[in-house]
Protein backbone atom coordinates (compact mmCIF):
# COMPACT_ATOMS: atom_id res chain seq x y z
CA UNK A 1 0.00 0.00 0.00
CA UNK A 2 2.70 2.48 1.05
CA UNK A 3 4.64 1.37 -2.00
CA UNK A 4 1.67 2.24 -4.11
CA UNK A 5 1.51 5.77 -2.72
CA UNK A 6 5.20 6.23 -3.41
CA UNK A 7 4.58 5.15 -6.99
CA UNK A 8 1.70 7.56 -7.40
CA UNK A 9 3.89 10.49 -6.45
CA UNK A 10 6.77 9.29 -8.59
CA UNK A 11 7.11 11.76 -11.50
CA UNK A 12 8.01 8.87 -13.82
CA UNK A 13 4.58 7.38 -13.25
CA UNK A 14 2.61 10.47 -14.17
CA UNK A 15 -0.15 8.40 -15.80
CA UNK A 16 -0.92 6.65 -12.51
CA UNK A 17 -1.11 9.95 -10.65
CA UNK A 18 -3.49 11.25 -13.31
CA UNK A 19 -5.59 8.09 -13.11
CA UNK A 20 -5.79 8.47 -9.36
CA UNK A 21 -6.87 12.11 -9.49
CA UNK A 22 -9.24 11.33 -12.34
CA UNK A 23 -10.83 8.50 -10.35
CA UNK A 24 -11.54 10.75 -7.38
CA UNK A 25 -12.71 13.61 -9.57
CA UNK A 26 -14.92 11.41 -11.71
CA UNK A 27 -16.65 9.98 -8.65
CA UNK A 28 -18.36 13.30 -7.98
CA UNK A 29 -20.23 13.36 -11.29
CA UNK A 30 -20.67 9.58 -11.27
CA UNK A 31 -22.23 9.48 -7.82
CA UNK A 32 -24.65 12.33 -8.50
CA UNK A 33 -25.71 11.30 -12.01
CA UNK A 34 -25.71 7.60 -11.05
CA UNK A 35 -28.18 8.34 -8.25
CA UNK A 36 -30.53 10.02 -10.72
CA UNK A 37 -30.13 7.17 -13.22
CA UNK A 38 -30.88 4.56 -10.55
CA UNK A 39 -33.84 6.28 -8.89
CA UNK A 40 -35.40 7.34 -12.20
CA UNK A 41 -34.73 3.79 -13.49
CA UNK A 42 -33.18 4.88 -16.75
CA UNK A 43 -30.16 2.55 -16.66
CA UNK A 44 -31.26 1.09 -19.97
CA UNK A 45 -31.37 4.54 -21.55
CA UNK A 46 -27.93 5.34 -20.18
CA UNK A 47 -26.72 2.06 -21.72
CA UNK A 48 -28.04 3.09 -25.14
CA UNK A 49 -26.35 6.48 -24.84
CA UNK A 50 -23.00 4.98 -23.84
CA UNK A 51 -22.99 2.50 -26.72
CA UNK A 52 -23.95 5.19 -29.21
CA UNK A 53 -20.81 7.02 -28.13
CA UNK A 54 -18.86 4.40 -30.06
CA UNK A 55 -20.48 5.61 -33.30
CA UNK A 56 -19.13 9.09 -32.61
CA UNK A 57 -15.65 7.83 -31.83
CA UNK A 58 -15.65 5.81 -35.09
CA UNK A 59 -16.81 8.81 -37.09
CA UNK A 60 -14.12 11.03 -35.59
CA UNK A 61 -11.35 8.53 -36.39
CA UNK A 62 -12.72 8.13 -39.93
CA UNK A 63 -12.77 11.90 -40.52
CA UNK A 64 -9.30 12.38 -39.01
CA UNK A 65 -7.61 9.71 -41.12
CA UNK A 66 -9.60 9.75 -44.35
CA UNK A 67 -10.57 13.42 -44.61
CA UNK A 68 -7.62 14.93 -42.77
CA UNK A 69 -9.83 16.76 -40.27
CA UNK A 70 -7.32 16.53 -37.47
CA UNK A 71 -9.27 18.88 -35.18
CA UNK A 72 -12.09 16.31 -35.06
CA UNK A 73 -10.87 14.59 -31.92
CA UNK A 74 -12.47 11.27 -30.92
CA UNK A 75 -13.64 12.90 -27.68
CA UNK A 76 -15.45 15.56 -29.75
CA UNK A 77 -17.09 12.83 -31.85
CA UNK A 78 -18.06 10.99 -28.67
CA UNK A 79 -19.52 14.17 -27.18
CA UNK A 80 -21.63 14.93 -30.26
CA UNK A 81 -22.85 11.32 -30.53
CA UNK A 82 -23.72 11.20 -26.82
CA UNK A 83 -25.72 14.43 -26.86
CA UNK A 84 -27.52 13.40 -30.06
CA UNK A 85 -28.30 9.99 -28.56
CA UNK A 86 -29.53 11.60 -25.32
CA UNK A 87 -31.92 13.84 -27.28
CA UNK A 88 -33.26 10.98 -29.40
CA UNK A 89 -33.55 8.57 -26.48
CA UNK A 90 -35.27 11.25 -24.36
CA UNK A 91 -37.79 12.19 -27.03
CA UNK A 92 -38.47 8.51 -27.77
CA UNK A 93 -39.13 7.74 -24.12
CA UNK A 94 -41.45 10.75 -23.77
CA UNK A 95 -43.46 10.07 -26.93
CA UNK A 96 -43.11 6.39 -27.90
CA UNK A 97 -45.15 4.91 -25.07
CA UNK A 98 -45.19 1.11 -25.01
CA UNK A 99 -42.61 0.65 -27.76
CA UNK A 100 -39.97 2.57 -25.81
CA UNK A 101 -37.69 -0.38 -25.00
CA UNK A 102 -37.67 -1.65 -28.59
CA UNK A 103 -36.62 1.72 -29.99
CA UNK A 104 -34.01 2.27 -27.28
CA UNK A 105 -32.57 -1.18 -28.08
CA UNK A 106 -32.30 -0.27 -31.75
CA UNK A 107 -30.45 2.99 -30.98
CA UNK A 108 -28.12 1.02 -28.69
CA UNK A 109 -27.11 -1.46 -31.42
CA UNK A 110 -27.11 0.90 -34.40
CA UNK A 111 -24.79 3.38 -32.65
CA UNK A 112 -22.33 0.61 -31.86
CA UNK A 113 -22.51 -0.91 -35.37
CA UNK A 114 -21.95 2.49 -37.02
CA UNK A 115 -18.78 2.89 -34.98
CA UNK A 116 -17.40 -0.49 -36.11
CA UNK A 117 -18.14 0.24 -39.79
CA UNK A 118 -16.44 3.66 -39.59
CA UNK A 119 -13.37 2.05 -38.06
CA UNK A 120 -13.43 -0.71 -40.72
CA UNK A 121 -13.27 2.03 -43.32
CA UNK A 122 -10.33 3.75 -41.64
CA UNK A 123 -6.84 2.51 -42.53
CA UNK A 124 -4.44 1.80 -39.66
CA UNK A 125 -4.66 -0.10 -36.41
CA UNK A 126 -6.84 1.07 -33.54
CA UNK A 127 -6.91 -0.42 -30.12
CA UNK A 128 -10.67 -0.78 -29.79
CA UNK A 129 -10.26 -2.30 -26.36
CA UNK A 130 -9.17 1.02 -24.90
CA UNK A 131 -12.47 2.61 -25.91
CA UNK A 132 -14.58 -0.38 -24.95
CA UNK A 133 -12.99 -1.18 -21.60
CA UNK A 134 -11.02 1.94 -20.73
CA UNK A 135 -7.31 2.63 -20.66
CA UNK A 136 -5.85 4.77 -17.91
CA UNK A 137 -2.62 5.14 -19.88
CA UNK A 138 -4.50 7.53 -22.19
CA UNK A 139 -5.48 9.95 -19.44
CA UNK A 140 -3.90 13.37 -19.93
CA UNK A 141 -3.91 16.66 -18.07
CA UNK A 142 -6.52 17.88 -20.56
CA UNK A 143 -8.90 15.11 -19.44
CA UNK A 144 -8.58 16.24 -15.84
CA UNK A 145 -9.55 19.75 -16.89
CA UNK A 146 -12.62 18.42 -18.77
CA UNK A 147 -13.75 16.37 -15.80
CA UNK A 148 -13.23 19.36 -13.51
CA UNK A 149 -15.51 21.47 -15.69
CA UNK A 150 -18.06 18.63 -15.84
CA UNK A 151 -18.05 18.37 -12.04
CA UNK A 152 -18.81 22.05 -11.68
CA UNK A 153 -21.65 21.73 -14.22
CA UNK A 154 -23.16 18.61 -12.64
CA UNK A 155 -22.77 19.75 -9.04
CA UNK A 156 -23.95 23.29 -9.77
CA UNK A 157 -27.08 22.33 -11.70
CA UNK A 158 -27.95 19.64 -9.17
CA UNK A 159 -27.79 22.14 -6.29
CA UNK A 160 -29.80 24.76 -8.16
CA UNK A 161 -32.47 22.44 -9.60
CA UNK A 162 -32.46 19.79 -6.84
CA UNK A 163 -36.18 20.07 -6.06
CA UNK A 164 -37.20 19.88 -9.71
CA UNK A 165 -34.96 16.86 -10.31
CA UNK A 166 -36.35 15.25 -7.16
CA UNK A 167 -39.88 15.75 -8.47
CA UNK A 168 -39.06 14.42 -11.93
CA UNK A 169 -37.40 11.28 -10.50
CA UNK A 170 -39.95 10.50 -7.78
CA UNK A 171 -43.29 11.43 -9.35
CA UNK A 172 -43.00 13.14 -12.71
CA UNK A 173 -46.75 13.51 -13.25
CA UNK A 174 -47.21 15.30 -9.94
CA UNK A 175 -44.22 17.58 -10.60
CA UNK A 176 -45.80 18.44 -13.97
CA UNK A 177 -49.06 19.35 -12.23
CA UNK A 178 -47.12 21.70 -9.96
CA UNK A 179 -45.93 23.59 -13.04
CA UNK A 180 -42.50 21.99 -13.47
CA UNK A 181 -41.40 21.53 -17.09
CA UNK A 182 -40.74 17.83 -16.60
CA UNK A 183 -39.81 17.07 -20.24
CA UNK A 184 -37.12 19.76 -20.12
CA UNK A 185 -35.62 18.45 -16.88
CA UNK A 186 -35.79 14.86 -18.11
CA UNK A 187 -33.88 15.66 -21.32
CA UNK A 188 -31.49 17.88 -19.35
CA UNK A 189 -30.80 14.95 -17.02
CA UNK A 190 -30.11 12.68 -20.00
CA UNK A 191 -27.69 15.20 -21.47
CA UNK A 192 -25.82 15.45 -18.16
CA UNK A 193 -25.75 11.64 -18.15
CA UNK A 194 -24.36 11.66 -21.69
CA UNK A 195 -21.60 14.15 -20.77
CA UNK A 196 -20.67 12.12 -17.70
CA UNK A 197 -20.46 8.94 -19.76
CA UNK A 198 -18.20 10.49 -22.40
CA UNK A 199 -15.71 11.89 -19.94
CA UNK A 200 -15.55 8.67 -17.96
CA UNK A 201 -14.94 6.45 -20.97
CA UNK A 202 -11.20 6.90 -20.41
CA UNK A 203 -11.31 5.06 -17.10
CA UNK A 204 -13.78 2.21 -17.56
CA UNK A 205 -14.78 2.31 -21.25
CA UNK A 206 -18.20 2.55 -22.88
CA UNK A 207 -19.30 -0.99 -22.09
CA UNK A 208 -18.42 -0.92 -18.41
CA UNK A 209 -19.41 2.70 -17.73
CA UNK A 210 -22.98 1.67 -17.01
CA UNK A 211 -21.85 -0.46 -14.08
CA UNK A 212 -20.08 2.52 -12.53
CA UNK A 213 -23.26 4.56 -12.88
CA UNK A 214 -25.42 1.95 -11.16
CA UNK A 215 -23.41 -0.11 -8.66
CA UNK A 216 -22.33 2.67 -6.22
CA UNK A 217 -25.89 4.11 -6.02
CA UNK A 218 -27.29 0.59 -5.62
CA UNK A 219 -25.06 0.11 -2.56
CA UNK A 220 -25.75 3.64 -1.32
CA UNK A 221 -29.50 2.99 -1.42
CA UNK A 222 -29.09 0.42 1.38
CA UNK A 223 -27.93 3.16 3.73
CA UNK A 224 -29.49 6.39 2.47
CA UNK A 225 -32.80 7.76 3.67
CA UNK A 226 -32.83 10.88 1.51
CA UNK A 227 -31.85 11.61 -2.08
CA UNK A 228 -28.88 13.86 -1.26
CA UNK A 229 -27.57 11.26 1.19
CA UNK A 230 -27.70 8.65 -1.55
CA UNK A 231 -25.67 10.99 -3.78
CA UNK A 232 -23.07 11.57 -1.09
CA UNK A 233 -22.67 7.85 -0.31
CA UNK A 234 -22.53 7.04 -4.03
CA UNK A 235 -19.69 9.51 -4.53
CA UNK A 236 -17.78 7.97 -1.62
CA UNK A 237 -18.34 4.38 -2.75
CA UNK A 238 -17.44 5.26 -6.32
CA UNK A 239 -14.16 6.89 -5.25
CA UNK A 240 -13.36 3.98 -2.94
CA UNK A 241 -13.91 1.37 -5.67
CA UNK A 242 -12.04 3.33 -8.30
CA UNK A 243 -9.00 3.89 -6.11
CA UNK A 244 -8.97 0.36 -4.70
CA UNK A 245 -9.48 -1.01 -8.22
CA UNK A 246 -6.59 1.05 -9.61
CA UNK A 247 -4.34 -0.16 -6.80
CA UNK A 248 -5.26 -3.83 -7.32
CA UNK A 249 -4.96 -3.59 -11.11
CA UNK A 250 -1.53 -1.96 -10.81
CA UNK A 251 -0.29 -4.44 -8.22
CA UNK A 252 -1.52 -7.52 -10.10
CA UNK A 253 -0.96 -6.17 -13.64
CA UNK A 254 -4.66 -6.37 -14.58
CA UNK A 255 -6.77 -4.12 -16.81
CA UNK A 256 -7.99 -1.24 -14.67
CA UNK A 257 -11.61 -0.93 -15.93
CA UNK A 258 -12.63 -4.57 -15.45
CA UNK A 259 -10.83 -4.72 -12.08
CA UNK A 260 -12.82 -1.73 -10.80
CA UNK A 261 -16.07 -3.26 -12.02
CA UNK A 262 -15.43 -6.73 -10.57
CA UNK A 263 -14.50 -5.14 -7.25
CA UNK A 264 -17.68 -3.02 -7.22
CA UNK A 265 -19.85 -5.96 -8.25
CA UNK A 266 -18.37 -8.18 -5.56
CA UNK A 267 -18.85 -5.46 -2.93
CA UNK A 268 -22.47 -5.07 -4.03
CA UNK A 269 -23.12 -8.82 -3.71
CA UNK A 270 -21.56 -9.02 -0.27
CA UNK A 271 -23.44 -5.96 1.05
CA UNK A 272 -26.68 -7.25 -0.46
CA UNK A 273 -26.24 -10.61 1.32
CA UNK A 274 -25.42 -8.96 4.65
CA UNK A 275 -28.41 -6.66 4.25
CA UNK A 276 -30.78 -9.57 3.54
CA UNK A 277 -29.39 -11.60 6.44
CA UNK A 278 -29.82 -8.74 8.92
CA UNK A 279 -33.43 -8.20 7.98
CA UNK B 1 -75.82 26.43 -15.85
CA UNK B 2 -74.90 28.31 -12.69
CA UNK B 3 -71.18 28.62 -13.22
CA UNK B 4 -70.26 30.41 -10.01
CA UNK B 5 -71.43 27.75 -7.61
CA UNK B 6 -69.91 24.91 -9.57
CA UNK B 7 -66.41 23.61 -8.97
CA UNK B 8 -66.33 21.41 -12.06
CA UNK B 9 -68.48 21.42 -15.20
CA UNK B 10 -68.43 18.89 -18.06
CA UNK B 11 -70.42 19.78 -21.17
CA UNK B 12 -70.89 16.95 -23.68
CA UNK B 13 -67.39 15.63 -23.15
CA UNK B 14 -66.18 12.67 -25.21
CA UNK B 15 -62.83 10.95 -24.86
CA UNK B 16 -61.47 7.98 -26.79
CA UNK B 17 -58.16 6.16 -26.49
CA UNK B 18 -57.00 4.46 -29.70
CA UNK B 19 -60.56 4.29 -31.09
CA UNK B 20 -61.93 2.85 -27.83
CA UNK B 21 -64.53 5.21 -26.49
CA UNK B 22 -63.84 5.67 -22.79
CA UNK B 23 -66.25 8.49 -21.98
CA UNK B 24 -69.26 9.45 -24.06
CA UNK B 25 -71.30 12.66 -23.88
CA UNK B 26 -70.50 13.36 -20.28
CA UNK B 27 -72.64 16.08 -18.78
CA UNK B 28 -71.76 16.74 -15.18
CA UNK B 29 -71.71 19.59 -12.74
CA UNK B 30 -70.13 19.32 -9.34
CA UNK B 31 -71.02 21.98 -6.80
CA UNK B 32 -68.49 23.71 -4.58
CA UNK B 33 -68.36 21.97 -1.21
CA UNK B 34 -69.34 18.63 -2.71
CA UNK B 35 -67.96 15.37 -1.29
CA UNK B 36 -68.42 12.83 -4.05
CA UNK B 37 -67.25 9.30 -4.64
CA UNK B 38 -66.49 8.29 -8.22
CA UNK B 39 -67.38 4.62 -8.71
CA UNK B 40 -67.62 2.21 -11.61
CA UNK B 41 -66.06 -0.94 -13.03
CA UNK B 42 -62.36 -1.23 -13.95
CA UNK B 43 -61.66 0.45 -17.27
CA UNK B 44 -64.93 2.34 -16.98
CA UNK B 45 -63.19 5.71 -17.16
CA UNK B 46 -62.77 6.80 -13.52
CA UNK B 47 -59.11 7.72 -13.77
CA UNK B 48 -59.74 9.23 -17.22
CA UNK B 49 -62.28 11.53 -15.60
CA UNK B 50 -59.66 12.69 -13.04
CA UNK B 51 -57.03 13.21 -15.73
CA UNK B 52 -59.46 15.34 -17.74
CA UNK B 53 -60.13 17.49 -14.67
CA UNK B 54 -56.37 17.89 -14.13
CA UNK B 55 -55.82 18.73 -17.80
CA UNK B 56 -53.34 15.87 -18.23
CA UNK B 57 -55.37 14.75 -21.25
CA UNK B 58 -57.66 16.77 -23.52
CA UNK B 59 -61.21 15.79 -24.47
CA UNK B 60 -61.90 14.89 -28.11
CA UNK B 61 -64.99 17.06 -27.98
CA UNK B 62 -66.96 19.07 -25.44
CA UNK B 63 -65.90 21.55 -22.79
CA UNK B 64 -64.57 21.24 -19.27
CA UNK B 65 -64.44 24.06 -16.76
CA UNK B 66 -62.60 23.74 -13.47
CA UNK B 67 -63.21 26.63 -11.05
CA UNK B 68 -64.34 28.64 -14.06
CA UNK B 69 -61.12 28.05 -16.01
CA UNK B 70 -59.77 25.58 -18.52
CA UNK B 71 -58.45 22.51 -16.66
CA UNK B 72 -54.75 23.28 -17.31
CA UNK B 73 -55.11 26.80 -15.93
CA UNK B 74 -56.72 25.75 -12.67
CA UNK B 75 -54.05 23.20 -11.74
CA UNK B 76 -52.48 25.34 -9.02
CA UNK B 77 -55.81 25.34 -7.19
CA UNK B 78 -56.38 21.59 -7.42
CA UNK B 79 -54.73 19.07 -5.09
CA UNK B 80 -54.15 15.58 -6.44
CA UNK B 81 -53.29 12.29 -4.78
CA UNK B 82 -52.32 9.58 -7.29
CA UNK B 83 -52.48 5.85 -6.57
CA UNK B 84 -49.35 5.18 -4.55
CA UNK B 85 -48.77 1.76 -6.09
CA UNK B 86 -47.12 3.20 -9.19
CA UNK B 87 -44.51 5.15 -7.22
CA UNK B 88 -41.03 3.72 -6.67
CA UNK B 89 -41.20 2.12 -3.24
CA UNK B 90 -37.42 2.26 -2.77
CA UNK B 91 -37.04 5.95 -3.49
CA UNK B 92 -34.89 7.59 -0.81
CA UNK B 93 -37.11 10.30 0.66
CA UNK B 94 -38.51 11.18 4.07
CA UNK B 95 -42.15 12.00 4.71
CA UNK B 96 -41.23 15.69 4.80
CA UNK B 97 -39.37 15.44 1.45
CA UNK B 98 -42.42 13.90 -0.20
CA UNK B 99 -44.89 16.41 1.24
CA UNK B 100 -42.67 19.37 0.28
CA UNK B 101 -43.13 18.32 -3.35
CA UNK B 102 -46.60 19.82 -3.00
CA UNK B 103 -44.88 23.20 -2.72
CA UNK B 104 -42.93 22.85 -5.98
CA UNK B 105 -43.27 25.88 -8.18
CA UNK B 106 -41.75 27.04 -11.43
CA UNK B 107 -41.16 30.47 -9.91
CA UNK B 108 -38.69 29.41 -7.22
CA UNK B 109 -35.88 26.85 -7.16
CA UNK B 110 -35.65 26.33 -3.42
CA UNK B 111 -38.24 25.90 -0.70
CA UNK B 112 -38.89 28.92 1.52
CA UNK B 113 -39.57 28.94 5.24
CA UNK B 114 -43.24 29.38 4.41
CA UNK B 115 -43.15 26.25 2.24
CA UNK B 116 -41.75 24.25 5.14
CA UNK B 117 -44.35 25.59 7.56
CA UNK B 118 -47.16 24.70 5.12
CA UNK B 119 -45.76 21.20 4.71
CA UNK B 120 -45.54 20.66 8.48
CA UNK B 121 -49.13 21.89 8.88
CA UNK B 122 -50.39 19.52 6.20
CA UNK B 123 -48.56 16.60 7.84
CA UNK B 124 -50.12 17.57 11.17
CA UNK B 125 -53.56 17.73 9.58
CA UNK B 126 -53.15 14.17 8.28
CA UNK B 127 -51.94 13.13 11.77
CA UNK B 128 -48.54 11.98 10.51
CA UNK B 129 -46.36 14.32 12.63
CA UNK B 130 -44.76 11.38 14.46
CA UNK B 131 -43.42 10.08 11.13
CA UNK B 132 -42.17 13.37 9.70
CA UNK B 133 -38.52 12.27 9.45
CA UNK B 134 -39.24 8.61 8.68
CA UNK B 135 -38.45 7.16 5.27
CA UNK B 136 -41.44 7.12 2.93
CA UNK B 137 -40.61 3.51 2.05
CA UNK B 138 -40.82 2.41 5.70
CA UNK B 139 -44.50 3.33 5.96
CA UNK B 140 -47.54 1.09 5.58
CA UNK B 141 -49.92 1.49 2.63
CA UNK B 142 -52.42 3.53 4.61
CA UNK B 143 -49.68 5.82 5.96
CA UNK B 144 -48.27 6.37 2.47
CA UNK B 145 -51.70 7.42 1.29
CA UNK B 146 -51.98 9.94 4.12
CA UNK B 147 -48.58 11.38 3.22
CA UNK B 148 -49.66 11.74 -0.41
CA UNK B 149 -52.87 13.47 0.72
CA UNK B 150 -50.75 15.83 2.85
CA UNK B 151 -48.67 16.55 -0.26
CA UNK B 152 -51.86 17.44 -2.15
CA UNK B 153 -53.06 19.60 0.77
CA UNK B 154 -50.05 21.79 1.29
CA UNK B 155 -50.76 23.97 -1.74
CA UNK B 156 -54.11 25.01 -0.15
CA UNK B 157 -56.26 23.54 -2.93
CA UNK B 158 -59.91 24.41 -3.50
CA UNK B 159 -60.57 20.97 -5.01
CA UNK B 160 -59.02 17.74 -3.71
CA UNK B 161 -58.87 14.74 -6.08
CA UNK B 162 -58.02 11.40 -4.50
CA UNK B 163 -57.40 8.32 -6.66
CA UNK B 164 -58.29 5.20 -4.65
CA UNK B 165 -57.27 6.46 -1.18
CA UNK B 166 -58.88 3.40 0.37
CA UNK B 167 -57.20 0.74 -1.79
CA UNK B 168 -55.77 -2.08 0.35
CA UNK B 169 -56.57 -0.36 3.63
CA UNK B 170 -58.47 -1.94 6.54
CA UNK B 171 -61.82 -0.61 7.68
CA UNK B 172 -60.53 1.10 10.79
CA UNK B 173 -57.89 3.04 8.83
CA UNK B 174 -60.48 3.95 6.24
CA UNK B 175 -62.89 5.23 8.88
CA UNK B 176 -60.13 7.39 10.39
CA UNK B 177 -59.23 8.73 6.96
CA UNK B 178 -62.82 9.68 6.18
CA UNK B 179 -63.23 11.54 9.46
CA UNK B 180 -60.22 13.69 8.48
CA UNK B 181 -61.67 14.19 5.00
CA UNK B 182 -64.98 15.26 6.48
CA UNK B 183 -63.18 18.11 8.26
CA UNK B 184 -61.35 19.07 5.08
CA UNK B 185 -64.64 19.06 3.20
CA UNK B 186 -65.67 22.15 5.15
CA UNK B 187 -63.14 24.19 3.18
CA UNK B 188 -62.76 22.29 -0.10
CA UNK B 189 -64.57 20.21 -2.68
CA UNK B 190 -63.51 16.55 -2.52
CA UNK B 191 -63.70 13.89 -5.22
CA UNK B 192 -62.65 10.33 -4.41
CA UNK B 193 -62.17 7.49 -6.86
CA UNK B 194 -63.27 4.22 -5.34
CA UNK B 195 -63.27 0.80 -6.91
CA UNK B 196 -66.32 -0.52 -5.09
CA UNK B 197 -69.78 0.90 -4.98
CA UNK B 198 -71.04 -1.52 -2.34
CA UNK B 199 -69.31 0.52 0.31
CA UNK B 200 -69.22 4.28 0.39
CA UNK B 201 -68.58 6.19 3.55
CA UNK B 202 -71.45 7.91 5.32
CA UNK B 203 -69.63 11.20 4.85
CA UNK B 204 -69.92 11.02 1.06
CA UNK B 205 -72.72 13.24 -0.19
CA UNK B 206 -73.00 12.04 -3.80
CA UNK B 207 -71.95 9.15 -5.95
CA UNK B 208 -70.71 9.70 -9.50
CA UNK B 209 -71.19 6.50 -11.48
CA UNK B 210 -68.79 6.17 -14.40
CA UNK B 211 -69.07 3.51 -17.07
CA UNK B 212 -68.67 5.27 -20.42
CA UNK B 213 -71.63 7.36 -19.40
CA UNK B 214 -71.55 9.41 -16.22
CA UNK B 215 -74.43 9.80 -13.81
CA UNK B 216 -74.43 11.62 -10.47
CA UNK B 217 -76.71 10.61 -7.60
CA UNK B 218 -77.14 11.88 -4.07
CA UNK B 219 -76.16 8.96 -1.79
CA UNK B 220 -79.59 8.91 -0.18
CA UNK B 221 -81.12 7.82 -3.49
CA UNK B 222 -78.85 4.89 -4.36
CA UNK B 223 -80.75 1.69 -4.95
CA UNK B 224 -80.23 -1.69 -6.58
CA UNK B 225 -81.68 -0.78 -9.95
CA UNK B 226 -79.21 2.07 -10.25
CA UNK B 227 -76.23 -0.18 -9.54
CA UNK B 228 -77.49 -2.77 -11.98
CA UNK B 229 -77.85 -0.06 -14.58
CA UNK B 230 -74.33 1.25 -14.22
CA UNK B 231 -72.57 -2.11 -13.94
CA UNK B 232 -74.85 -3.72 -16.51
CA UNK B 233 -75.08 -6.88 -14.44
CA UNK B 234 -76.87 -8.12 -11.36
CA UNK B 235 -75.10 -7.37 -8.13
CA UNK B 236 -76.01 -7.75 -4.52
CA UNK B 237 -76.03 -4.59 -2.50
CA UNK B 238 -74.73 -4.57 1.03
CA UNK B 239 -76.11 -2.04 3.45
CA UNK B 240 -73.82 -0.97 6.25
CA UNK B 241 -75.98 1.60 7.92
CA UNK B 242 -78.32 -0.57 9.93
CA UNK B 243 -78.12 -3.58 12.22
CA UNK B 244 -80.35 -6.56 11.76
CA UNK B 245 -81.90 -8.80 14.38
CA UNK B 246 -80.73 -12.35 15.06
CA UNK B 247 -83.40 -13.68 12.74
CA UNK B 248 -82.05 -11.65 9.88
CA UNK B 249 -84.13 -9.01 8.20
CA UNK B 250 -86.50 -8.66 5.35
CA UNK B 251 -85.13 -5.52 3.81
CA UNK B 252 -85.06 -5.84 0.04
Amino acid sequence: MIDFFRIIFDPDNLFLKYAFIMGGFASISFGIIGTFVTTKRIGYLAGAISHSVFGGIGLALYLQVNMGLMWFDPILGALLAAILAALIVGLVSIYAGEREDTIIGIIWAVGMAAGILFIDGTPGYFNLGSYLFGDILLISGKDLLYVGVLNILVFGTTVIFFNSFFGVCFDSEFAFLRGINTSFFYIFLLILTALTIVLMVRIVGIILVIAMLTIPPAIASFFAKRLWQMMLYSVLFCALFTWAGLWISYSLCLSSGPTIIILSGAAYLIILCIHKLLR
Amino acid sequence: MMKKNNAIIFENVCFAYKKNIILENVILSIKKGEFASIVGPNGGGKTTLLKLILGLIKPDSGNILVLGNLPGQARERVGYMPQYAYLDMNFPATVKDVVLMGRLSKKRFWFSKDDRIKAIEAIEEMRMTAYINKGFNELSGGQKQRVLIARALCSNPEILLLDEPTASVDNETEEALFSILEKLNKRMTILIVSHDLGFVSKYVKSVICVNRRVVIHPTSLINGAMIKDIYRSDLKMVRHDHRCSDKGHNYD
